[in-house]
C-alpha cells in the first residue's frame, strides 16, 4: 500500500509545480521530517497522526460475505496531507484531510468522498481511545486497557446510496513492513514508515441501496506515513493485499515506469511474522483487460512469488470497482485462485 | 408588378427625405431611450445575480439564523459530524483605503461542486496559496485596479467576480473581519444523506433558506429600476407621437397614389402587405439604429447609475456595459410593435377606402370639432381614473398607473384647451394681420396637435421631475444638517483601538458618542440596530417625524426604540407598535425619524441595551462633539496618536459633501433622461412643422399676394410656433405639479419608503419657458427658411393650380 498518498497529494496540492507528474515529488521534502532507517516505531504513539510528515493514511479494506455466501468488499480510508510541517490552530492549520469510502457488490460499486481542513475539529486522529474521523465517518478503537489500541475497532461510513457499520477484532499482531516498519519504496531509496494489521475478523451490516445485509469476513488495515517516498518517472501502480485460506498473507506492489518497474512484497506468516522479499522477487502480469469508465484496465492478474511457491490469478468481484472520486482509481475485492486460494484487494492507479 | 408597386410606394419617401428622416429619427430615438434603460437594468441585474452566484447562493439552499446574525462555527462541525453535507460561508464588509469591499470567506474543501464560480485550485490562484495564511483576496479586474497598491493579503484576479467583492478563505475572512470562529451561513449540498440526524436536534438555531437568484440586493433595488423603466416608457411614448404623426401624414399624402394603384389593378390585399413590408423595413432599420444609440446613451449614463446604486444600496454594478441579445431583441420588437401600432388605424382606413373616392389629401388634419371633443372627453375620463388610482390604489404599480393615466389624459385634453386659447386670442386681436395670425394658427392646430401633445408630456415630465428633485434636495440638505450634528466621525480598526480612542477623546472633547450597531433580520428584512447615547446632540437635532412625549427619555431608559420611516412604513409600525428584539425582549416604537438614502430599515436603541442584547455588535465608530474651530486640530491629533488613516477620521463638512454628491448622482440619470425626452419632443414639433410647411402654400399665398413680405411671413411662422409652445407650457405646468406630487407622495413612498414635503420653484418654470420657446423657435427655423427661399413664382402657382 505504498503509494496511495499520491492520490491525495495531487488533489490537495493541485498546483503547477506538482502537476508535472510523479517526478517532482521525490526531489524535495520541503522541511518535512524524513523516515529514518533506525528509528523504531512505538505504539500507541504511532497509531496517531504525524503532522511533521507530508502525507499519511489509515487504510482499511474488508472482504465480506453474507449468510448466503454472496461476497462484498468495503473500503474505509482517511488521508492526511500537510501543506507544510506541523500544526496550527483553527483554519490556519496546514493539515488537510480526505476520506474515501466504498462498498462493492457483484452488481455495483458504491463510492463516496469527504474533504476537511484540520484545526477546526471536522476531521483528525486522536489516541486513547483511538479515533480517526472525518464528518460522520469513523474508525474508533474499543480495545481493553493494556491491549494494542488497534486490536479492536469499529468503522462506519455512509454515502448517498450506501452505508456500513462494521466491528473488527484482530486475531494476530501488528505487522511491521520492510525493515521493522521502514519500508523502501524505490531503487533510489525513497521510503516510508509502514505497518499493517491484516488479521481482522469482521462482522456487521452493510446497506446497499436500501437493502440492509448482515455480513462477516476479514479485513486488512494499513497505516503509512512519509514525506517523499517515490522515485522519478513512475506512472502509476498496481497493489495487492491477499488473505490466503492457509492463514498466510501477502502484500505486494508494482510501481510502473518506462522500463521494468519496481516490485516489492512482504510475505506474512500465519503467526504474523513478516518476511520482506527483495525488490523484483514478486512478478505481476495482467492477463485480461476490460473497459472501465472509458479506459482499458487489467481485471485479471497473474501474481507469482517463486521463493514461496506462490503462483495465483485474481478475479475481480466487480470489474467496474472504480472510485469515482475527484482523483479516481480502481479499488476492489478479488478472488484468488491457483497455488494459494483466498481473497484480497487490488488497487490500480495511473491508467488513463 | 409587385416590385414596381413597392418602388412606387417608396418613391414618396424619396421625394420627402426630411419626412423620412423624422420618422426614422423619432422611432430610433424612442427606441434608444427605452433600450438604454433596458441595457442599464440588465447590467445591474446581471451584477446582482453574479454577486449571489459567487458562493452559490443562487443555486444552493443555505442554512442560516432566522435573524441573519452570525453564529459560531461549532454548528458547522456539529452538522458535519451528524452527517450533514454543508460548507461554511462568512460574509462581511471591510474598508481597504477608500474602497469598501464585500469579503466573502469560503472553505474550498467542503464546498459542493459547482458552488464556487472561481476555480480556486486552478493555476491562477492555487489551493495552497488560497488557504495558507496570509491567504489571497480574489477580486475582479476592475476592483483590483481600484485597490491600486493595496495588497494585503495579496490580490488575485478572477473575471467571474462582480466588482467590490473579494473572495477569500474562510479562515482569512474571519481574521480580516475580526470574527474569529463566526459564520454567516452554511451552503447545503444538493444531495443530503438519509442518515443525517434531524436539523432541529443538531442545530436548532438554524433555518433552511431556498436559493435566491438575485439576493437581497435585487429586492432593495427593484424600485430604482422600476423608476428607470417608467422613464424609458415615457420617452418611448413621446417618441411614438412623432412616429404616429409621420406615418399618418405619409398615408394621407399617398391616398391619391393608393387610389391610382388600386385603379390600375393592384389588389387591396397586396397593397396592404406592401405597406406592412414598408413599415417593417423602416421600423427594423430604425430599431437597430435605436438600440445602437441606446447602448451609446447607456454607456454614458451607467457610471452615474453605478455610483447611485453603490451609494444608495451598497450594490456594486460595473461601470461598463456588456451587449445583451435580449436588449437588442426587445428594442427591435418594441420599435416594430410601436410603428405597426401607430399605423394600424391608417391601414384600416386604407382597407376600407372606396376605390372611387376622391383623394382628400388633408382630410386627416382637419379633425372635426367633434373629434376634438371626443378626445377631450377621453382625457377627462383618464384624469378621473388617475385621481382614483392615486386616492385608492396602493403599491408602486398603482402609482405608475396614476402617473400614466394623468399624463395621457392631459395630452388628450390639450387640443381642446389650445383651440379655446386661440379662439380667445383671435377675439382679443386687433388689426387684420393679428386676426389672420390667430385664425391661421387655429387652422394649423389639428396638424400640430400630436407634436404639441408630445411637447406637453415632455414639459410636464420636466417640470414634475424637476420639482421633485428640488424638493428632495431642499429636504435632504436640511435633514443632513440635523442628522450630521457632530463635528467629527471616527472609525476605529479594532475593539482594543476603539477603547483607547474613546479614552483619548473623552478628555479632549465635549462628548464622545458611540455609533455602535449590528444588523439582524426581523419582519422578513435586514434591519440595522444602532445604539445611541443619551445626549443633547440627539435630543436637539435628530430629524423626528413623529414622537411620543418623552420619547428620548424612554429611549434612554431602554423602554422604547426609534424606527426609521422606511421600516415604519414597510412593516407598518405605528407609534406604540411593539418590536421584538433579542432574547424575547419587546419594546414599543416611541418615535419615527426620517432616514433618506438608507435602503434598509433601522432601529435606534439605547447603547447599553444594544451591547447587552447583541454582544457581537460592531463597536468601532464614534461621533465626537467639540467646538467647530477645534475640530480639525483634534482630528489631526487623533490621526497621529493612533496612526489612523485619514479616511478613518472624517469631519462633518466632508461627510455632508459626500452625502450630497451621492444625492446629485442619484438624480443625474433622471435629469439626463429628462433632457433627452425634451429632445424627442422638439423633434416631434420639427417634424410636424416641416411637413405642414410644404402643404401650407395655399394659406400663405393669399397673404403674400396681399402684400405681406416673405420675411414677415417667416417671422410670423416662428412666432406662431413659439406661441403654441408657450400655451402648451401653461397647460403642462399644472400637469407637472401633479406629477411631482404623485412622485413625492406615492411613488417615492412605495419605492424608497419615505415621503417628502413638496416645494415649488417658480424660477425653474421660467427656465423651462425659455427652453420651450427656444426649442419651438428652433423647430420653426427650417420651415421659415424654406419660406424665405421660396421663389415668387411658386407662390403664384398656387393661384394657377386652384383646386
Amino acid at each position: 500500500m505504498s503509494v496511495r498518498w499520491i492520490i491525495f497529494l495531487l488533489l490537495a496540492l493541485a498546483s503547477p509545480a506538482l502537476a508535472q507528474g510523479f517526478a517532482g515529488l521525490g526531489s524535495d521534502a520541503g522541511g518535512f521530517a524524513m523516515p529514518q532507517r533506525d528509528a523504531p516505531l512505538a505504539f500507541p504513539r504511532d497509531h496517531g497522526a504525524h503532522p511533521d510528515f507530508r502525507i499519511e493514511w489509515w487504510y482499511l479494506t474488508a472482504n465480506l460475505q453474507d449468510a448466503d455466501g454472496t461476497s462484498y468488499g468495503v473500503q474505509w480510508t482517511l488521508f492526511r496531507s500537510a501543506l507544510k510541517p506541523g500544526e496550527a490552530a483553527g483554519w490556519a492549520s496546514p493539515q488537510l484531510w480526505m476520506g474515501h469510502a466504498a462498498l462493492t457488490t457483484e452488481q455495483k460499486h458504491y463510492s463516496s468522498e469527504r474533504m476537511a481542513r484540520g484545526g477546526i475539529g471536522q476531521a483528525g486522529v486522536s489516541l486513547s481511545p483511538f479515533a480517526a474521523t472525518i464528518d460522520d465517518w469513523k474508525m474508533t478503537g474499543r480495545a481493553a486497557a493494556g491491549e494494542d489500541q488497534m486490536s479492536a475497532i469499529d468503522i462506519a461510513a455512509s454515502g448517498k446510496d450506501f452505508s456500513y457499520a462494521l466491528t473488527l477484532d484482530a486475531e494476530g499482531p501488528l505487522v511491521l513492513q520492510g525493515e521493522r516498519g521502514y519500508s523502501v519504496k524505490s531503487a533510489q531509496g525513497q521510503a516510508s514508515y509502514y505497518y499493517s494489521q491484516p488479521f481482522y475478523r469482521v462482522s456487521g451490516t452493510i446497506t446497499a441501496g436500501t437493502k440492509e445485509i448482515a455480513v462477516t469476513g476479514q479485513a486488512w488495515f494499513d497505516h503509512e506515513w512519509s514525506s517523499q517516498p517515490l522515485g522519478a518517472g513512475q506512472t502509476g501502480w498496481d497493489w495487492f493485499s491477499f488473505h490466503f485460506a492457509s492463514g498466510e498473507k501477502l502484500m505486494g506492489f508494482r510501481l510502473r515506469d518506462a522500463g521494468e518497474g519496481f516490485t516489492s512484497a512482504t510475505w506474512i506468516n500465519a503467526d504474523g511474522t513478516p518476511e520482506p522479499q527483495p525488490p523484483g522477487a514478486l512478478s505481476v502480469t495482467p492477463l485480461e483487460f476490460a473497459s472501465v469508465k472509458g479506459r482499458k484496465m487489467p481485471v485479471r492478474w497473474r501474481v507469482a512469488l517463486p521463493a514461496k511457491g506462490l503462483d495465483v490469478t485474481t478475479r475481480a468481484l466487480n470489474a467496474q470497482a472504480w472510485m469515482d472520486t475527484q482523483v479516481s482509481y480502481w479499488e476492489g475485492p478479488v478472488f484468488i485462485e491457483g497455488s494459494h486460494p483466498g481473497r484480497g484487494y487490488v488497487e490500480m492507479t495511473g491508467y488513463e | 408588378m409587385l416590385w414596381q408597386a413597392f418602388i412606387a410606394l417608396l418613391s414618396h419617401w424619396r421625394a420627402r427625405p426630411l419626412q423620412l428622416a423624422m420618422l426614422v429619427l423619432g422611432l430610433s430615438l424612442a427606441t434608444a431611450l427605452w433600450s438604454a434603460v433596458q441595457a442599464i437594468n440588465g447590467e445591474a441585474r446581471a451584477s446582482y445575480a453574479r454577486a449571489a452566484a459567487v458562493a452559490g447562493q443562487d443555486r444552493f439552499e443555505t442554512l442560516a439564523r432566522e435573524d441573519g446574525a452570525r453564529f459560531g462555527q461549532q454548528a458547522f462541525i456539529d452538522l458535519r459530524r451528524a452527517g450533514w453535507l454543508v460548507s461554511p460561508v462568512l460574509e462581511g464588509e471591510m474598508r481597504f483605503g477608500s474602497e469598501r469591499l464585500r469579503i466573502l470567506g469560503i472553505d474550498p474543501l467542503s464546498m459542493p461542486q459547482g458552488a464556487s464560480e472561481v476555480d480556486i485550485a486552478g493555476e491562477a490562484i492555487g489551493l495552497q496559496a488560497f488557504i495558507t495564511p496570509p491567504g489571497v483576496l480574489v477580486v475582479s479586474p476592475e476592483t483590483a485596479r481600484r485597490l491600486g497598491g493595496q495588497s494585503s493579503p495579496p490580490l488575485r484576479i478572477a473575471e467571474q467576480l462582480p466588482p467590490g467583492t473579494a473572495l477569500t478563505d474562510i479562515g482569512i475572512a474571519q481574521q480580516l473581519l475580526g470574527e474569529q470562529g463566526q459564520l454567516s451561513r452554511l451552503i447545503l449540498w444538493p444531495e443530503q444523506l438519509p442518515s443525517a440526524r434531524p436539523l432541529a436536534e443538531v442545530a436548532p438555531d438554524l433555518v433552511l433558506r431556498p436559493p435566491a437568484a438575485e439576493g437581497d440586493l435585487s429586492r432593495l433595488t427593484d424600485s430604482f429600476h422600476l423608476n428607470l423603466t417608467a422613464f424609458g416608457f415615457l420617452a418611448f411614448a413621446v417618441g411614438l407621437f412623432i412616429v404616429y404623426s409621420a406615418i399618418g401624414l405619409a398615408f394621407e399624402q399617398r391616398r391619391a397614389m393608393f387610389r391610382t394603384m388600386r385603379a390600375v389593378g393592384l389588389p387591396l390585399r397586396v397593397l396592404v402587405i406592401l405597406l406592412c413590408a414598408e413599415l417593417l423595413t423602416l421600423s427594423v432599420v430604425s430599431g437597430l439604429a435605436g438600440v445602437a444609440l441606446g447602448y451609446g446613451i447607456a454607456s454614458l449614463l451607467i457610471p452615474d447609475v453605478a455610483a447611485t446604486l453603490k451609494g444608495l444600496y451598497g450594490a456594486e454594478v460595473p461601470g461598463s456595459l456588456s451587449v445583451r441579445p435580449s436588449v437588442w431583441l426587445l428594442g427591435l420588437a418594441i420599435a416594430v410593435a410601436g410603428s405597426m401600432g401607430s399605423a394600424a388605424s391608417q391601414l384600416w382606413r386604407v382597407m376600407r377606402m372606396p376605390l372611387l373616392e376622391p383623394a382628400r389629401p388633408r382630410a386627416w388634419s382637419l379633425a372635426s370639432e367633434r373629434m376634438v371633443g371626443l378626445q377631450a372627453l377621453a382625457g377627462v375620463m383618464l384624469l378621473a381614473l388617475a385621481a382614483a388610482a392615486a386616492a385608492w390604489g396602493s403599491g408602486l404599480a398603482a402609482g405608475f398607473a396614476a402617473l400614466g393615466a394623468m399624463l395621457l389624459g392631459a395630452a388628450l385634453l390639450l387640443p381642446l384647451l389650445l383651440s379655446r386659447a386661440l379662439k380667445l386670442g383671435s377675439r382679443l386681436a386687433r388689426g387684420v394681420v393679428a386676426q389672420w395670425f390667430w385664425a391661421d394658427t387655429r387652422q394649423q392646430l389639428p396638424g400640430l396637435s400630436l407634436a404639441l401633445m408630445a411637447l406637453l408630456l415632455a414639459l410636464a415630465a420636466n417640470a414634475g421631475v424637476g420639482t421633485m428633485v428640488q424638493s428632495f434636495r431642499l429636504t435632504f440638505t436640511g435633514w443632513l444638517d440635523q442628522r450630521l450634528a457632530s463635528e467629527l466621525y471616527v472609525n476605529t480598526r479594532s475593539e482594543d483601538e476603539s477603547k483607547r480612542v474613546r479614552d483619548w477623546l473623552s478628555v479632549r472633547s465635549d462628548a464622545v458618542l458611540p455609533i455602535w450597531n449590528t444588523e439582524v433580520r426581523m419582519f422578513g428584512q435586514p434591519v440595522q440596530i444602532f445604539g445611541v447615547a443619551d445626549h443633547a446632540t440627539y435630543r436637539d437635532h435628530w430629524p423626528m417625524l413623529q414622537a411620543m412625549p418623552g420619547a428620548w427619555d424612554m429611549l434612554a431608559q431602554a423602554q422604547g426604540v426609534l424606527a426609521n420611516e422606511q421600516l415604519a412604513r414597510r412593516v407598518p409600525l405605528a407609534l406604540g407598535g411593539m418590536v421584538r428584539l433579542q432574547d424575547g425582549r419587546s419594546l414599543p416604537v416611541v418615535g419615527v425619524f426620517s432616514d433618506y438614502g438608507n435602503p434598509k430599515g433601522q432601529l435606534l436603541v439605547n447603547t447599553d441595551l444594544l451591547t447587552a442584547l447583541y454582544p457581537d455588535a460592531n463597536r468601532l465608530r464614534y461621533a465626537v462633539r467639540i467646538a467647530p474651530e477645534k475640530a480639525s486640530e483634534l482630528a489631526a491629533g487623533l490621526r497621529e496618536a493612533f496612526a489612523l488613516p485619514p479616511e478613518n477620521v472624517i469631519d462633518q463638512v466632508t461627510v455632508k459633501a459626500f452625502s450630497l454628491r451621492i444625492f446629485e448622482r442619484t438624480f443625474a440619470v433622471t435629469a439626463a433622461l429628462n433632457v433627452l425626452t425634451l429632445g424627442v419632443a422638439f423633434l416631434a414639433i420639427l417634424a410636424s412643422l416641416v411637413t405642414l410647411s410644404g402643404m401650407r402654400l395655399p394659406q400663405l399665398a393669399p397673404a403674400w399676394a396681399m402684400g405681406m413680405t416673405q420675411k414677415r411671413l417667416a417671422l410670423l411662422e416662428i412666432a406662431r410656433s413659439m406661441a403654441l409652445s408657450a400655451f402648451t407650457l401653461a397647460a403642462a405646468l399644472p400637469v407637472g405639479l401633479a406629477l411631482a406630487w404623485l412622485l413625492l407622495a406615492v411613488v417615492n413612498v412605495e419605492a424608497f419608503g419615505w415621503r417628502l414635503p413638496m416645494h415649488v420653484f417658480p424660477l425653474d418654470w421660467l427656465r423651462l419657458l425659455v427652453l420651450a420657446l427656444i426649442s419651438a423657435g428652433l423647430a420653426a427655423v427650417i420651415p421659415a427658411l424654406r419660406l424665405l427661399r421660396l421663389s415668387p413664382s411658386d407662390l403664384l402657382k398656387v393661384f394657377a393650380h386652384e383646386r
